[in-house]
């Protein structure tokens, strides 16, 4: 019973050959279903819940709504999942969701050293880079470098705290909100959150951006 | 274990390279691989730490060629293998050899919107916790053969409790089938300097998430 799913055009551009984990996986999926361990239309539900439901985008708006308003964003500081639950954006958040501030004076970063933690619910599934050699290494010691790779440069007397997501604890960064956005709706203010400054490895965009 | 795995401070592995516009995934095997493991993971046939140290097992070589989810697909073969659930003859065949076993569930189209959220690892604890925030603390200097959520950067040095996170299970016993034997579980903050040395920046601060079993009064 070979899964002959609907994806397979994607593989055109690499012509009809198919890779080695094309086949290593085709025969995992057959095998799972063949054992009636898996359903594959669950599968395909997975898919497209990771590719086109959960993302920044949730992140982002969390974000936006802690710029606007102050009550909101204690709550988020004081307990990240409670205050994400609030918005009903999504119906469940794991226990244990932690919102580190960034200020003039304070810079957060966040890294998952031992394998490639990462807040999934609020910022959907991690990019090559964040489980990179290059980034797990790199970023406990050396997080400034990391930044230029990104293009960001800090001015020197802004702190940086790095923490290291060694449980099942997940972080987000509130990154600063930016100059002359003063009565913008959440909505727009939304636009200017990307998911790097969530991670840390980047700053929300200026005005100037989406303006 | 102290594997490869365990990346804090290496040198060597040069620039971090960001991908503009960068697709969730990026071939059509990562996307039915990812739901794959998380349907498996549904059915309650591993936790997520067995999960973790299916992959810390790997060959370094192996570990450090393969991209993230080719080493989530060789650490699950390896798992459905050790729990006798697939047999490398099957998935050398490409098709089941012998009837699948009775797991405990079966994840359906419509329980995948409640999967797209983390369970919870947080348990009643066993005992009062130790420390509170702002006690000095030190790392035990460990070296375990199998699994561990303390970093070698981080082992053997002073840090502060910043705050304590709750009674969670725990990954070091869990992921080896010895229970979840609940710790409680702190934010640790270390200067840089402790970690790396009179050249880190003075500024810089670290801290990992550090279950109970991992520290002593310092």
């Amino acid at each position: 019973m070979a899964q002959k799913h609907e994806h397979d055009h994607d593989h055109g551009e690499h012509g009809s050959e198919l890779s080695e984990m094309q086949l290593r996986v085709r025969a995992l999926e057959t095998v799972l279903t063949e054992k009636g361990y898996v359903d594959p239309a669950a599968l395909d539900a997975v898919i497209e819940a990771y590719e086109t439901k959960v993302g920044p985008h949730i992140g982002a708006r969390v974000v936006a709504k802690a710029w606007t308003d102050p009550s909101f964003k204690r709550t988020l500081l004081d307990d990240g999942t409670k205050a994400v639950l609030s918005l009903g954006i999504i119906n469940r958040v794991g226990d244990h969701l932690i919102a580190v501030e960034n200020t003039p004076n304070l810079h957060n970063m966040i890294v998952c050293t031992l394998c490639s933690c990462y807040p999934w619910e609020v910022l959907g599934l991690p990019p090559v880079w964040y489980k990179s050699a290059p980034y797990r290494s790199r970023a406990v010691n050396d997080p400034r470098g990391v930044l230029a790779d990104f293009g960001v440069k800090l001015p020197a007397g802004t702190a940086i705290r790095v923490w290291d997501s060694t449980a099942e604890t997940r972080f987000i960064v509130l990154p600063m909100r930016p100059a002359g956005t003063d009565g913008w709706s959440e909505e727009k203010l939304a636009g200017l959150v990307t998911r790097d400054s969530m991670i840390g490895t980047g700053l929300a965009k200026a005005a100037s951006e989406v303006a | 274990m102290d594997g490869v795995h365990d990346m804090g401070g290496m040198h060597g592995f040069g620039k971090v390279e960001p991908e503009q516009n960068e697709p969730v995934f990026h071939d059509d095997w990562e996307r039915r691989l990812y739901a794959l493991y998380r349907a498996m993971s549904y059915a309650g046939v591993w936790v997520i730490d067995q999960a973790r140290f299916a992959r810390e097992r790997l060959p370094p070589a192996v570990y450090l060629a393969s991209s993230y989810y080719r080493k989530w697909e060789l650490g699950m073969e390896k798992l459905l293998a050790e729990l006798g659930l697939v047999g490398p003859d099957e998935l050398a065949a490409g098709h089941a050899l012998r009837p699948g076993k009775t797991l405990k569930r079966k994840l359906a189209a419509r329980d995948v919107p409640n999967i797209v959220t983390r369970g919870s690892y947080s348990r009643p604890p066993q005992a009062p916790a130790r420390f509170k925030p702002g006690d000095r603390v030190r790392t035990k200097n460990i070296h375990p053969t199998t699994h561990t959520r303390l970093p070698r950067y981080a082992r053997d040095r002073i840090g502060v409790i910043e705050a304590v996170r709750g009674c969670h299970v725990f990954p070091d016993t869990v992921a080896i089938n010895k229970g979840e034997d609940p710790q409680w579980l702190y934010t640790v903050v270390f200067d840089g300097r402790e970690l790396w040395g009179e050249d880190a920046e003075s500024s810089l601060k670290v801290s990992i998430e550090a279950f109970e079993p991992y520290l002593e009064p310092a």
